[in-house]
């Protein structure tokens, strides 16, 4: 085999680690008052917005590291050697989608996420989020048309006020958890949407979030809110490049559904993972949360997270209004060295409200993959019901796989239901696969999409393409 | 140095075959030669390393070729990982096939035919093509199509996996199929529909190494030859006559005759 072929091999674990040659506008590392009134002033915000993220900050500093119970370990973060703002230099108010930097509208090309409206065959709309900025966001025009807002979050604050101060901060509130706290205060970008009463949305919605600076973290905010009887499939997928360091990613999402609306959001998650020798990586620390606050309202969370160093998080569902619904539907898979603590919570509170929590762990090389679910039924919640199935699927004899499922039952009416399974891919799997003519990664991957199955039919079509196909690079060379 | 043609040089091979199973040394000392065409059966008594052999023919993992050489057209098999002697064309009815969660036996049974044609310069197959093919090949075993969406043997009564592995026998045209205890735990219906579908694949252009404890298979798929495997090693060939003596008398006497 030649140099170069060899080379190749080597460098195709990750195919997104590549840095966007681009002017930075960046602040100085550490983080102050002064830093907040900075990403502010550089947003143009109203009072409100800087008073709210100046009483996040005063409540992060008295909050601590979520370290004692997670199961993931790390060296303790430097808060004060990250930046906080970094943005693409010198963008002026882009008055149209050609107006991008073409470098941008490179980089996005070269992850595969076209910006070019005409371009894009299924009718997607994509908001571009470039470290700390929204960049671009496509058929704006069309989704107003139907009074449906999405913009990056940034243009909200001015465009839609009043649904930001009603809404920011009711589902995750500022001093919610110490990387809450600290996203409350420093967030730059992220999306907004809003969906007026009984529509439904007339194409899935898209944030594409890029880490591109160095020693930047990202923090991203995001809020949707779908009004009584409306409907609307969100999508989120994220890369970075290849470096050493660390880098933090603490986003906070909030879902808001009325009376029988239906938000569905589904997450690609490829952050960095680091190499094989656990160097670099990102750390994934966020949180998500939808309330149900109307009667036979819905969210839905499905997740395919394969990258980052670290993962922590647990999109969850506070079940408010009666006969509401939520569900979790999540693959986590770990390999080289990589940890995840991921899962989610039920908070049942209104009557008759159900649950459904489908997760599926992964674990190959010396990855360490938990599962840590809440289901709290609360003692109005009569009638409530829970079904979890929780299953660990082992590659290789280095891997962990955990499950901590934590039940609070209130209420003698309600119906909970808990399988967990853990697995070792046979090899007698293999061979038979092999026996068939088909290769080892061809079994393997064949295996994991099976055993992934049910969460990956959750997900929109394009997306879920996509979401097998990283499973499978993910898992190059875990066997053998 | 062979001095034969291409046209009469066997199909398999086996020359003082040695291997162990789990680092147990089972086979000790095979030699079994099988031509284009033929039909051969192995029986033996439990333990006497009859699954093995299919296993090292397969190349199994786990089971090793201590000594000896098996040649498949000429070609040292062993050499050669378990796909690629798959691709080659030796097929192994496994006694007990395993269930794979979640993926859907026709899209198996796409992949594997795939797989096979691309090793023989054959263009893929696409969906639609695929389907008529394996509609086809379905009716050989009676297999429905309510089998095929679901997941690979998941659920499947012992007869419906059997049919399931004959199945894709018919599918992938192997040139030496090595059926390992095809018909254990099926029942006499069951037994005559996977025979019937094995009978339809015999050919001049392939061979079939039969592996079983019963006679009563070979009422149904007739063997030009049996070979009697006792303690790793064959102690008694003949014809297919010799299925009934061993029926009637019992493996006994075989052992006896072979230690005197």
């Amino acid at each position: 085999m030649s140099n170069e072929s060899l080379e190749q091999l080597a460098n195709r674990d990750y195919r997104w680690g590549f840095t966007t040659p681009i002017e930075q506008d960046v602040v100085e590392p550490g983080l102050s008052e002064d830093v907040i009134r900075f990403i502010s002033a550089k947003k143009n915000e109203p009072a409100w917005m800087v008073d709210w993220r100046l009483e996040a900050y005063r409540r992060w500093q008295k909050l601590s590291e979520p370290h004692h119970w997670a199961n993931v370990h790390y060296p303790p973060i430097d808060y004060q050697a990250i930046r906080y703002y970094a943005a693409p230099k010198a963008k002026p108010k882009l008055d149209s989608l050609d107006e991008l930097d073409p470098e941008l509208r490179r980089t996005y090309e070269k992850l595969g996420i076209s910006l070019d409206e005409q371009k894009r065959l299924a009718g997607v709309a994509v908001d571009a989020v470039f470290d700390s900025v929204s960049v671009a966001t496509t058929f704006k025009k069309e989704l107003e048309k139907h009074g449906i807002i999405f913009c990056p979050f940034s243009e909200a604050v001015h465009k839609a006020p009043e649904l930001v101060k009603q809404y920011l901060g009711s589902v995750v509130p500022q001093g919610d958890n110490f990387f809450a706290a600290l996203n409350s205060a420093v967030f730059t970008d992220g999306s907004f949407v809003y969906i007026p009463p009984g529509v439904r949305c007339p194409m899935e919605l898209s944030t594409y979030f890029r880490i591109n600076a160095s020693e930047t973290g990202q923090f991203e905010r995001t809020l949707i809110i779908a009004d009584r009887g409306a409907y609307v499939s969100y999508l989120e997928g994220c890369t970075a490049p290849q470096r050493d360091e660390n880098q933090l990613h603490a986003a906070v999402v909030e879902l808001i559904a009325l009376d029988d609306a239906e938000i569905k959001y589904s997450t690609v998650q490829n952050w960095y993972p680091g190499d094989a020798e656990g160097r670099g990586g990102i750390y994934n620390f966020v949180t998500k949360r939808g309330k149900c606050v109307g009667r036979r309202s819905k969210i839905s969370w499905t997740q395919v997270e394969t990258g980052s160093a670290i993962t922590w998080k647990y999109p969850s569902c506070i079940l408010l209004g009666d006969e509401s619904v939520g569900e979790f539907y999540s693959v986590a898979l770990t390999a080289k060295r990589q940890q995840a603590d991921t899962g989610t919570k039920m908070i049942h509170i209104g009557k008759r409200t159900r649950s459904t929590i489908i997760s599926k762990g992964i674990s190959a090389g010396r990855g360490q993959n938990s599962y840590r679910g809440l289901v709290r039924i609360q003692k109005g919640a009569d009638g409530a019901r829970n079904y979890s199935q929780c299953d660990s699927l082992l590659i290789g004899s280095e891997c962990g796989a955990h499950t901590f499922p934590y039940l609070e039952v209130a209420n003698p009416t309600a119906q909970v239901e808990h399988e967990a399974t853990t697995s070792k891919i046979g090899e007698d799997q293999l061979f038979y696969c092999q026996q068939r003519g088909i290769s080892e990664e061809d079994a393997v991957n064949m295996i994991v999409n099976g055993f992934c199955k049910r969460v990956l039919r959750e997900l929109p079509m394009e997306f879920a393409v996509e979401a097998q196909k990283l499973l499978g690079v993910s898992l190059e060379g875990a066997v053998g | 140095m062979t001095r034969e043609s291409a046209s009469e040089r066997p199909m398999l091979e086996i020359r003082n075959l040695h291997a162990t199973a789990g680092g147990v040394p089972i086979l000790k000392g095979i030699d079994l030669v099988i031509r284009a065409g033929e039909v051969h059966a192995i029986m033996g008594p439990n333990g006497s390393g009859k699954s093995t052999l299919a296993n090292v023919l397969a190349g199994k993992p786990g089971y090793a070729v201590t000594a000896g050489e098996v040649l498949f057209e000429g070609r040292d098999l062993t050499a050669l990982a378990p796909e690629a002697r798959a691709r080659e064309g030796i097929f192994l009815a496994f006694q007990y096939p395993v269930e794979i969660p979640g993926v859907s036996n026709m899209y198996f049974l796409k992949q594997a035919a795939n797989a096979v044609r691309a090793h023989r310069g054959m263009e893929e197959l696409d969906a639609m093509e695929f389907l008529s093919l394996a509609r086809e090949k379905m009716k050989l075993v009676e297999m429905s199509e309510a089998l095929m969406s679901r997941a690979i043997n998941e659920g499947f009564s012992g007869g419906e996996k059997k049919r399931n592995e004959i199945l894709q026998m018919a599918v992938l045209e192997p040139r030496l199929a090595v059926l390992d205890e095809t018909d254990s735990g099926l029942d006499i219906d069951a037994l005559r529909i996977v025979a019937n579908g094995v009978n339809a694949l015999r050919g001049p252009a392939r061979a079939l190494l039969v592996i079983t404890h019963y006679q009563r298979l070979l009422d149904f798929i007739v063997p030009d030859r049996v070979h009697v495997l006792s303690g790793g090693r064959i102690v008694k060939s003949g014809g297919k006559e010799l299925a009934h003596e061993l029926e009637a008398k019992g493996y006994g006497w075989i052992e006896k005759e072979a230690a005197a």
